[in-house]
């Protein structure tokens, strides 16, 4: 079994390279020979040398750091609200029960639609920014948590209380643990929506961060920067991902291979 | 103190209410289950042999009626009970040996004694070179048997098991059920089990019970004379174990309709 999986992962790898150097073969020469426009797709050498430029001239790295770090700031502590405010619900019906109307309604909201007032209320800093990515990482992460509390086996629950456990054995011996694959399912989803809540801030607003290239490009017509934003966001929110799965792979280390992988 | 009774129901009744209808689970039954005994309790789906269980584990409290057990009356969870499911109730992200400590962890026993314990269970039930692995690494006999673990190193006096064999494959089956009366002839523990598996119950056990269709009341006793009951394997083989079956077939109405494969 070990074999099979063994080359499965070789097969894999091989045609996600070649899917690779075709996707990018397309690129380069694909508008070219379909005669589109340079700025309407950029080759790939364009946006290349467009990235070099923008590293050199523009300021690429510190826009890239200044987003990074508001898409670190706002997942961390949109994670922390949410599963906080998950966890206590998740152990009190009767707050679930108030509660679950504005929840819902908040949930509903589309949170990037925050953004200007966030604006308006705090200048064009880097707060307003990790505040839309709080508040759209807050929801999965918090219903993901209050799902797993409300579906913990209650068989386990009555295992721990014939062994007389208190209420807060029950919760980190049993209800935590018990938590934690859902919660870190959605924190795989929080890790890319806090990209996409810190990117409307600075589209709406600022002068610093990759949304703040990518609406400047855009006023220039330069194509080639837009690209060149898309795909460092794109980096930006691998990383955050992958450092989710990272940790998931440390803290869930007792779960079953299989289930492990798949995104 | 051979006729020390260690588990004792008193006129137990549970009723619950559902909605607007009112169910009355069990009516007036009274168990006594002395030292070291092994009484089976067997009947219909939905006779309440489950409540039974719950209300003397401490976890739920009867309607009318009390429960003891070793002479003091239950009033909630207690130390001198602990139980077992037909689901092994593992949890999935602690070891072997982590999940036999559970209990004793729970209340507090010092980690050394903990380990000792542990270690001591997990070689007499055959565990001991998988006390590192994870329970989805395991089979569902050995899942068991790791439950059974946890449940013996709280050291109850009482032992109330519901149905713990019956999602485990036939053979498995009976290589556990020897492993039970083994380590309750041992141990010297008393148990209560509730079973759906009419050879189980003669094979195992001192008594047995038989239960009635909702409301369930107590219809039937059978003390079981067949030596032996520390090697069910053995005792099955016996001449008498057929006469003892034919009987709790015709106790429970095998055979006419609506008493077998009701959903629990």
């Amino acid at each position: 079994m070990n074999g099979s999986n063994h080359s499965l992962a070789i097969r894999g790898t091989t045609l996600s390279v070649a899917l690779l150097i075709v996707f990018l073969t397309a690129w380069q020469w694909g508008p070219g020979l379909l005669r589109i426009p340079p700025f309407i797709i950029p080759p790939l050498s364009a946006v290349f040398n467009e990235a070099v430029r923008m590293w050199n001239v523009s300021g690429l790295a510190f826009h890239t750091g200044i987003t990074a770090a508001e898409v670190l700031a706002g997942f961390i502590l949109g994670s922390l609200l949410g599963a906080s405010i998950g966890y206590l619900i998740g152990m009190s019906p009767t707050a679930e029960f108030a509660l679950s109307p504005y929840i819902l309604a908040l949930q509903i909201a589309p949170k990037v639609a925050f953004a200007p007032l966030f604006i308006l209320w705090m200048g064009f800093t880097i707060y307003p920014k990790i505040l839309v990515a709080i508040l759209i990482v807050f929801f999965p992460v918090m219903v993901n948590v209050l799902t797993a509390i409300r579906t913990v086996d209650p068989d386990l629950i009555n295992l721990a209380r014939a062994f007389k456990a208190k209420r807060a054995q029950i919760f980190w011996r049993i209800e935590f643990p018990a938590s934690l694959p859902p919660l870190f399912a959605g924190l795989r989803i929080g890790s890319t929506l806090a990209v996409v809540g810190v990117v409307v801030g600075e589209l709406v607003g600022g002068n610093a961060g990759l949304g703040y290239l990518l609406s400047f490009g855009e006023g220039q017509a330069n194509t080639a920067m837009v690209f060149v934003a898309i795909v460092m966001l794109t980096l930006v929110g691998g990383l955050a991902y992958l450092l989710v799965i990272l940790i998931e792979l440390r803290v869930l280390h007792y779960l079953p291979k299989r289930a492990q992988m798949g995104f | 103190m051979p006729d020390l009774i260690r588990l004792e129901y008193r006129n137990v009744t549970m009723r619950f209410t559902q909605g607007a209808s009112r169910l009355t689970a069990v009516e007036g039954v009274s168990i006594a289950v002395r030292d070291g005994e092994v009484v089976s309790l067997i009947g219909p789906s939905g006779c309440g042999k489950s409540t039974l269980l719950n209300i003397g584990s401490g976890l739920t409290a009867p309607s009318e009626g009390e429960a003891f057990v070793d002479g003091e009356r239950v009033e909630g969870p207690n130390e001198h009970v602990a139980f077992m499911l037909q689901k092994d109730l593992l949890l999935p992200w602690r070891t072997v040996a982590e999940n036999v400590m559970f209990g004793v962890e729970i209340q507090g026993v010092p980690a050394a004694e903990r380990r000792r314990r542990a270690k001591s269970l997990l070689e007499t039930l055959k565990l001991a070179e998988f006390s590192g692995h994870y329970p989805h690494q395991l089979s569902g006999g050995m899942r068991q048997r790791v439950a059974l673990a946890r449940t013996l190193a709280v050291d109850p006096t009482v032992l109330l098991l519901d149905e713990p064999f019956s999602a485990v494959d036939a053979q498995t089956r009976m290589v556990l059920q020897r492993e039970l009366a083994q380590t309750l002839q041992r141990a010297g523990k008393t148990a209560l089990l509730i079973t759906h598996d009419l050879l189980e119950a003669v094979t195992l056990s001192d008594r047995v019970l038989v239960m009635s269709r909702r409301p369930g009341r107590i219809i039937d006793e059978i003390p079981i004379e067949i030596p032996g009951r520390d090697d069910p394997l053995k005792r099955r083989l016996h001449p008498k174990v057929a006469g003892y079956v034919n009987r709790l077939m015709e106790r429970l109405d095998i055979g006419h309709l609506e008493t077998t494969g009701a959903p629990v």
